[in-house]
């Protein structure tokens, strides 16, 4: 049985066990998005889904839809919000799009082009991140990590391998690999793994495979963001397997 | 000029001269400084050129991925990444053990001849045009690009047009007009379409008469001015430049020609992929910028030139009709004298120009283009060197890269680093012609940076001051306090 509540004004309709994010996207709503997956459990760490519910704010990822609710998203308040954040991550890490081969497929670009961050608006933390390149067929480049979990997740919850998790506390949380060296090719992880599909930023990379899409061709080449995460949402309230954000990731 | 003062680039006794700095000489792509001393009778002990090429990205792509070299290290220029895109790109064929399709290597030809156009097309009509049209020493109001384009509309408009068809050549190849990704370890990442192909075909034809036009003006220019044009900051040196197997002219690949000052050829078809045997880089004191030297000379004498003068006058023939026969006549004219001058240098640049206009053309032609054989990857090597000819000459990368597929050693030697004596010494005869024993004016200081301008230096063609470079003269007396000083801003004002 289905049920409505409002965002910006509009009737979204949902079913029992939605979320607002859910029932927005299967709306044809966007509202942005960094952490959460449709494929995976709400993790509600990003906050770039916050939305007013009755004048509270709220991460509609994880908030259950009820009838009724009146809940605001694109205003220049929550923008204007959403823009520092993607500021923030941008200075907490390494984010060299220029020369950065997820580019163009890169989520936090996306997101940057599409609420119109124009300035860095932070200071730069140019943390130390060495890279781990010792796997024969896969690159991890810390520098980009945005700590969204989605590759713990999926490393856990799909892969049943465990590869990744993220140590530490505050500014000094970090994605560390599971393994006796802590580096990455003594894992047991596998190019056929969820968790090489999920990385919205550039941090899991297949080797030697950079640059091979050229610039007209990426995921955000011609469409911005919010237009192309509307097309990837599954449309009905219990949609689940495979996922164009995952397909088209690569 | 004096017969006593033979080498400016050390004075013999420095302590009792006046120093005067040009400084600085640009604000982008490197920074870039002249110094002289000169005694109490302004007469010239000591010239210096000084350009702060230290970018860092040798240091900082260590770690790196192979393949995102082409893509960074393009990065050190706004005007040529093309050139370094490429460059590093061949190096990185050498490390994947590739060995290009016939699409792979047209795609990236094409691009190549689409940045030697526009590069050259900007020198030409934009930086240099209004030191040559309107004199050295003409009014400096009028002595720019809006200046040329008041009194020579249609030449300025040709300038705009050329350079914006380049840069088209470069994004359809390239996927942007600047620092694209097109070219990738192995290959391209995309062929040419029948409709980009089409697009491009429609506007050729002018190209390549605008580019025959142009090497009409650089001949006219030295027929009008001989004397000038012979004698401007001409000295002799060695050369450098990629050489076909054929002799021909190739500036996407070849093997090495250095020739000394007499035409003696020293290198032929060596292969660059150790370069480092024949070529070495020497480091002064005074310098952030290498100096490289041919071994079997030495530091002292060994030094060269690198760039289209070399490239025209040092080949056998060009594969293109109608540069070929400019360049015959370049050769011929009032007996050779244009070959070994550096105003000859804007000449070669134009047959070069047209060059890449007729290359441009005949690729167009070529279905190559639509094939669909990108990428050819074959044994994997820890060492990859790649050279071309980039618009101001022979550009170097050399990369190693470990068993990780991370970089751990980078080396690039840049055109204008090559030309670096041989620029020093165009300043100094520059000076010893036209400021020794003479008073500063601002029409030496142009005198100068026509020296340095006509070798299209990446510190004059990436500035965009089109001809009013910043430029601060600083007068200090032997123990180096302030006298005066005279400051030209972007604007041209003097204060």
């Amino acid at each position: 049985m289905s049920d409505t509540f409002q965002l910006d004004g509009a009737d979204v309709t949902f079913k029992p066990g939605q979320t607002v994010m859910q029932a927005a996207l299967a709306a044809g709503h966007y509202v942005p998005h960094l952490c959460y997956h449709p494929e995976f459990k709400p993790h509600g760490s990003c906050k770039l889904c916050t939305v007013k519910i009755n004048g509270r704010t709220a991460a509609s990822c994880t908030m259950p839809a009820e009838a009724g609710l009146q809940v605001e998203s694109n205003i220049e308040e929550l923008n204007a919000l959403r823009r520092t954040l993607v500021q923030m991550l941008f200075a907490e890490g390494n984010h060299f799009c220029p020369s950065c081969e997820k580019s163009g497929n890169c989520v936090l670009q996306a997101l940057g082009y599409d609420l119109e961050v124009h300035t860095a608006g932070f200071r730069h933390l140019y943390p130390d991140r060495p890279v781990d390149a010792s796997h024969p067929d896969i690159l991890l480049d810390f520098n980009r990590c945005v700590l969204c979990e989605l590759c713990v997740r999926a490393s856990s919850e799909v892969d049943g391998k465990n590869v990744f998790a993220l140590s530490g506390r505050g500014i000094n949380k970090h994605l560390i690999v599971n393994s006796r060296s802590g580096l990455l090719v003594d894992t047991d992880i596998a190019l056929t793994d969820k968790a090489m599909e999920v990385c919205p930023v550039g941090v899991i990379l297949k080797k030697r495979v950079g640059f091979s899409v050229p610039i007209g061709a990426r995921r955000y080449d011609q469409r911005p963001i919010s237009a192309q995460a509307l097309d990837d949402a599954p449309r009905s309230p219990d949609a689940s397997g495979s996922c164009a954000v995952c397909e088209g990731s690569s | 000029m004096t017969g006593s003062i033979k080498n400016l680039e050390t004075a013999a006794h420095p302590e009792n001269l006046r120093r005067v700095a040009i400084e600085p000489v640009s604000r982008v792509e490197g920074h870039g400084k002249v110094t002289l001393l000169l005694d109490e009778n302004d007469r010239v002990h000591q010239v210096r050129l000084h350009i702060v090429e230290f970018r860092g990205f040798e240091k900082f792509i260590q770690g790196r991925p192979y393949w995102e070299a082409p893509v960074m290290v393009q990065r050190l220029c706004g005007i040529c990444p093309v050139s370094h895109h490429i460059a590093a790109s061949k190096a990185m064929d050498m490390i994947v053990g590739a060995t290009l399709t016939p699409t792979a290597e047209k795609v990236r030809r094409l691009m190549h001849y689409g940045q030697i156009l526009q590069s050259h097309a900007l020198h030409f009509f934009h930086l240099s045009a209004p030191d040559l049209l309107f004199g050295f020493d003409s009014d400096m109001a009028k002595r720019n690009i809006a200046g040329i384009a008041a009194a020579y509309p249609e030449i300025a408009k040709q300038g705009v047009l050329m350079r914006k068809y380049g840069q088209e050549v470069i994004r359809v190849t390239a996927g942007k007009r600047i620092h694209g990704t097109g070219s990738i370890p192995g290959g391209v990442n995309k062929n040419v379409g029948l409709s980009e192909r089409d697009y491009l075909l429609k506007d050729i034809e002018q190209m390549v008469t605008w580019s025959k036009d142009a090497v009409g003006i650089a001949r006219k220019l030295f027929e009008q001015n001989l004397d000038l044009y012979n004698n401007f900051g001409t000295f002799k040196s060695h050369t450098l430049n990629l050489v076909r197997a054929d002799g021909a002219l190739d500036l996407y690949h070849g093997g090495l020609r250095a020739r000394d000052m007499d035409g003696k050829t020293l290198l032929d078809h060596y292969d660059y992929s150790h370069y480092w045997d024949v070529i070495f880089e020497d480091v002064k004191p005074w310098s952030y910028m290498k100096f490289p030297f041919l071994r079997s000379l030495g530091p002292e004498t060994g030094w060269y030139r690198v760039g289209p003068l070399s490239r025209v006058t040092q080949c056998d023939f060009i594969p293109t009709p109608l540069a070929e026969q400019a360049r015959k006549g370049f050769l011929a004219f009032n007996g050779g004298s244009a070959t070994g001058a550096t105003l000859g240098i804007h000449w070669a640049r134009m047959i070069e120009m047209l060059h890449a206009a007729e290359l441009i053309r005949d690729l167009l032609h070529d279905t190559d283009l639509q094939g669909t054989e990108l990428v050819n990857i074959g044994e994997r090597q820890e060492r990859g060197v790649g050279v071309i000819e980039a618009p101001r000459g022979t550009l170097i990368h050399h990369y190693k890269v470990d068993e990780h597929d991370q970089i751990i050693r980078c080396n690039l030697i840049v055109s204008t680093t090559h030309n670096n004596q041989a620029m020093n010494e165009a300043i100094r005869q520059v000076a010893r012609q036209f400021l020794d024993g003479h008073k500063l004016t601002e029409g030496l200081l142009n005198h100068i940076e026509v020296a340095i301008r006509a070798f299209d230096p990446c510190l004059s063609c990436a500035t965009h001051a089109l001809g009013k470079m910043p430029l601060e003269v600083e007068l200090l007396d032997s123990e180096g306090s302030m006298v005066s000083t005279i400051t030209r801003s972007a604007d041209g004002v003097f204060s």
